[in-house]
């Protein structure tokens, strides 16, 4: 039984590794703070009470307040914050009532130096029960390829090895 | 480090992209349950996963005593913005340049036109 349900957990996770030439602190400042954070994918506001049980706020950015967006779009509690390695949190969508309702997932960053200049950020999203956000962060979320965390994670290597985003 | 050449090579094979697809559509899968899914020995199964680990297009987790198997699309998203987005972009610029070129032409005309 336990073996079942260790499996259904398993098929609802989603793993998205990357590859980025900066140092671990570059990385966490860069999913940590929101002077960063307003760099890359939707450019939100992250802000993290970075101790076990700390809040967790996304921040609509601006130009998306007038899409109808509330003014925090993500919030969560920080688990475990060990920079500039792993940080454990909680994660739940405010878009509606729909994402709201499915309630908090749990993400996992963990950022380990290889070789020289390199890292590697792997993001570990546990999505039982919120299959609303895990088709949103997954790789088939727009047409236009953009959304979810293959996108947000490639645009934030592009903005900390050449400074720019993507689309920029 | 993953390379370009390692994620083409990937994907340069119909039963590779056939487990991606499989992963695409159901993610934390074991080796026993793709292995299903494909005419082939389990160990030309467990060859090809290798090929898509070491370009980083899988990532393996252990559950228990079970290998789960996910799919990463990162690389493949950043082949996309290497190599797609990069000649599109330039199809859409040329057309900018034309439309640019012709009403300059259109311009020119109509003030020799005027001053003639």
């Amino acid at each position: 039984m336990a073996e079942g349900q260790g499996k259904k957990t398993g098929m609802t996770t989603q793993i998205h590794e990357i590859y980025i030439r900066a140092t671990p602190q570059a990385v966490w400042d860069a999913i940590t703070t929101p002077e960063w954070t307003a760099k890359y994918g939707y450019g939100g506001l992250a802000e993290y009470d970075l101790r076990p049980g700390g809040a967790f706020k996304g921040r609509t950015p601006p130009h998306m307040l007038s899409m109808g967006m509330p003014e925090v779009a993500v919030d969560g509690e920080v688990v475990e914050a060990d920079p500039p390695r792993k940080l454990v949190q909680t994660y739940r969508f405010l878009f509606n009532e729909a994402t709201k309702g499915e309630g908090f997932t749990r993400l996992t960053w963990e950022i380990e130096p290889t070789q020289a200049g390199f890292c590697r950020l792997t993001v570990t999203h546990e999505l039982e029960g919120a299959p609303i956000m895990a088709a949103m962060v997954g790789s088939k979320f727009s047409e236009m390829g953009t959304g979810g965390w293959s996108w947000i994670l490639s645009d934030l290597k592009s903005v900390l090895e050449t400074g720019k985003a993507m689309g920029a | 480090m993953i390379d370009d050449d390692r994620v083409f090579k990937a994907l340069a094979d119909r039963t590779r992209r056939f487990l991606l697809d499989l992963l695409f559509a159901r993610d934390g899968r074991t080796l026993t349950e793709l292995e299903s899914e494909l005419e082939m020995t389990r160990f030309g199964v467990m060859k090809h996963l290798k090929v898509l680990e070491g370009a980083g297009l899988i990532v393996t987790r252990w559950a228990g005593r079970e290998k789960l198997h996910y799919l990463n699309s990162v690389p493949i998203r950043l082949i996309h913005n290497r190599w797609i987005d990069k000649y599109t972009e330039r199809q859409v610029s040329a057309l900018a340049d034309l439309k640019t070129g012709l009403e300059t032409q259109a311009w020119q005309k109509a003030k020799a036109k005027k001053r003639a």
